[in-house]
């Protein structure tokens, strides 16, 4: 039995409009989040075999928001609530994509996800392994994470490290409402299974939309070009990195070069080491703890590659190695703008000089 | 108050007994035990192609114990006592349906016509799964219990969704239905009317663990009825009652009615592997009662009884099972061929730059001199 779908067997969408570009995109600057909602109305448009499901994503739209609408448009058997299980949400995913469905889901918060971790690195990252290629699972597991938005406890964590560490799933977080739209439906065309990270604090961020057409999945973007320093950010922290790039231009005198990771697994050495190369010194920026984090991969890969370019060791900037805090010390354990400035000024410049 | 609905009775297992078709000395069981009807004898053809499987079956059962004592495969768990279930579920499934298997349930998958060999890749350590699962339907054994219960439920759903006829069973054990998995499967199912049955194999043990210390409802069955699902307790050393169960379980999903949870009553003759020691923690004159209730022998006399089985066919059915056994022992005879760039094949749709440097890294040192080096 061919596991390859038949389209014709899949009911078709309510009629609407087959839109191939961003509903916004001629509407003036929009959220991430509603970058989001529009590459996930798209996706469901152009391809029937796509699914949205997960926790209140259904009439209400997700807690962000994310879906509003999209059950609506597309009817409950393509866009539906579950029972309140994040185990069952990935496991059935797995199962549908395993009959030829194509589901988008959502984990409500990142530390609401753990329930499915066995799921995720048991089965959803190696099934395709498992089977010799037979069984590919083209999943993508949208995670609201990060913190930065006063979130009380499990609802801030980064959890990225636990994903990257499991061979089989590309890792994937953008840091802008344009990159949002674009790296989505790109994951949803994946055949592998992705996990797709949003950064909480930047759903409300405003952007021109561009357009799907841009790089690859996989592929990292330099962001803000400079000459003396490499900032490698990802997700929420791509838009402190600019903002600290401007102001060490302004008070430092040093021109940052900030790197843009978009997908942190697999890895975009080409991109991210030619950088560092020519910048002859990197930084690694980010808002999960630094003792086993993955800043420590990027240090290390980076020094490995890099090394006769280095000027200095390439240092991490990072949350502290406690639990994600209460709202009211949040302030004092997100990597800012003046932390990485201090940084910047231990990166060895006196033997310039 | 609770108000329960009308249909609750349906939901229920009846009577706290386990339904049967033919009891354990191979006559007709008593009919009044099951008012409602819900176990059909199944016709005399198929009565004799489960007996014909389940020796096939058992006879494989004992060669691939027999293997792991010369070291070619790493380890068996035997599902000796359990072909009833095995063989009888199996049977009952349509070509268009899914069978969701165990690590203990490699004669489920042989029924199901996937070749031994095939089968048996995952234990000899050749590769996690050997077969297509696309082929026969069959999705790869599952290790970490209930997990798959929730594809199953998954691969129904999407069916539904797509408009197939298609149904998924989940072969599950008395421990697993302790793991969260089997209730959120269970309640996923339920929730959505999946097309989908669940057949527990309550053989008693979960390794070393009793029934007893696993749950406190009094059946598995029971368990169902929370979850609004339609479920039944059979015997599941009967292959009759097996088989009727599933294929009543398959019509209903198929029609539209919901999943179905089957807990059947059977037991582990052997150890939990090969590698187990059962002494340790049960007592032989448990072990000899359950023998005396044996599925093959059962059915051998029902069939027997009634003349549509003679020594001729047994003659016949034995035959094939030697000569199943001897395929499987020339077939892992052969050393094993491990290609390391295997190692890298299928990680991704398409190898990322660093895993095709690190392939190249390994074949390199593989062809003798170099350092290995990654970067």
């Amino acid at each position: 039995m061919s596991h390859v779908i038949d389209r014709a067997a899949v009911p078709p969408a309510r009629p609407a409009p087959a839109v191939r570009e961003p509903a916004g995109r001629d509407a003036g600057p929009v959220t991430m989040a509603a970058a989001l909602t529009a590459a996930l109305a798209d996706a469901l448009a152009s391809d029937p075999r796509v699914l949205v499901f997960g926790e209140d994503v259904g009439p209400l739209g997700g807690v962000f928001r994310v879906t509003d609408g999209l059950a609506a448009r597309f009817g409950e058997d393509r866009v539906f609530d579950t029972p309140l299980a994040e185990s069952g949400i990935i496991g059935t995913a797995i199962g549908m994509a395993m009959n030829g469905l194509r589901p988008v889901v959502e984990m409500q918060f990142d530390a609401f996800a753990y329930p499915a971790f066995e799921q995720v690195t048991s089965h959803l990252a190696k099934l395709r392994n498992r089977t010799r290629g037979r069984i590919g699972l083209p999943v993508v597991v949208r995670v609201p994470f990060g913190g930065g938005v006063g979130g009380v406890e499990h609802h801030s964590d980064s959890s990225e490290a636990y994903y990257v560490h499991t061979a089989g799933l590309r890792v994937v977080t953008p840091g802008t409402a344009s990159d949002a739209y674009r790296l989505l439906r790109q994951s949803i065309e994946c055949p592998d299974p992705v996990i797709f990270l949003e950064p909480k604090r930047r759903y409300w961020s405003r952007e021109q939309l561009q357009g799907a057409a841009g790089p690859a999945l996989g592929q990292a973007l330099i962001r803000r070009p400079g000459t003396d320093v490499t900032l490698i950010a990802y997700g929420g922290t791509v838009a402190t990195a600019l903002e600290a790039a401007e102001a060490a231009a302004a008070e430092q005198g040093r021109d940052v070069e900030v790197v843009d990771l978009r997908s942190l697994s697999p890895f975009d050495d080409a991109t991210v080491a030619g950088s560092v190369r020519r910048t002859g010194r990197a930084l690694v920026l980010h808002e999960a703890a630094g003792f086993g984090g993955y800043g420590a991969e990027v240090a290390s890969r980076l020094t490995e590659q890099c090394f006769h370019y280095l000027e200095a060791p390439i240092l991490r900037v990072t949350g502290f190695d406690v639990p994600y805090p209460p709202p009211a010390l949040e302030q004092y354990h997100l990597p800012g703008v003046d932390r990485i400035l201090d940084a910047i000024a231990r990166l060895q410049w006196d033997d310039n000089a | 108050m609770i108000t329960l609905p009308d249909h609750v009775a349906e939901l229920l297992p009846p009577g706290g007994a386990p339904l049967g078709l033919i009891a354990p000395d191979g006559t007709a069981a008593d009919p009044a035990a099951d008012p409602g009807g819900v176990l059909v004898m199944p016709p005399g053809q198929v009565l004799r192609e489960l007996l014909r499987q389940m020796i096939a079956g058992r006879r494989f059962d004992a060669q691939a114990t027999a293997l792991t004592r010369q070291g070619r495969l790493a380890v068996y768990p035997s599902s000796r006592g359990q072909e009833a279930c095995q063989v009888g579920a199996v049977l009952a499934l349509r070509e268009q349906d899914w069978l969701f298997p165990t690590y203990r349930d490699t004669v489920a998958v042989i029924t199901r016509s996937v070749a031994p060999p095939e089968a048996l890749s995952l234990l000899r350590g050749e590769w996690h799964c050997g077969y297509d699962p696309y082929q026969r339907n069959v999705a790869p054994q599952c290790t970490p219990l209930a997990t798959h219960a929730l594809h199953a439920v998954g691969l129904a759903h999407a069916a539904r969704v797509r408009r197939q006829d298609q149904v998924a069973l989940a072969l599950l054990g008395d421990g697993a239905t302790s793991e969260g998995d089997t209730h959120e499967a269970l309640n996923f199912a339920a929730v959505w009317r999946a097309p989908a049955v669940f057949l527990v194999q309550n053989n008693g043990y979960a390794i070393s663990v009793p029934l007893d210390k696993q749950t406190a409802a009094p059946a598995l069955a029971y368990k169902g009825v929370g979850y609004g699902m339609r479920s039944l307790l059979i015997d599941g050393n009967d292959a009759a009652a097996v088989y009727a169960a599933v294929s009543s379980a398959v019509t209903r999903a198929a029609a539209g009615h919901g999943p179905t949870l089957i807990e059947a009553l059977t037991y582990r003759i052997e150890a939990h592997t090969n590698a187990d020691d059962a002494t340790r923690y049960r007592d032989s004159a448990e072990v000899e009662a359950w023998l005396a209730r044996d599925p093959l022998r059962r059915l051998e006399t029902y069939l027997r009884d009634r003349e549509l089985l003679d020594d001729a066919d047994m003659a016949r059915f034995t035959a094939e099972a030697e000569q199943l056994a001897a395929g499987v022992r020339a077939a892992m005879n052969h050393d094993m061929t491990a290609d390391p760039a295997d190692l890298f094949a299928h990680v991704y749709a398409e190898p990322t730059p660093a895993l095709t440097a690190q392939r190249e890294s390994l074949l390199a040192e593989q062809a003798g001199g170099q350092d290995g080096s990654l970067t």
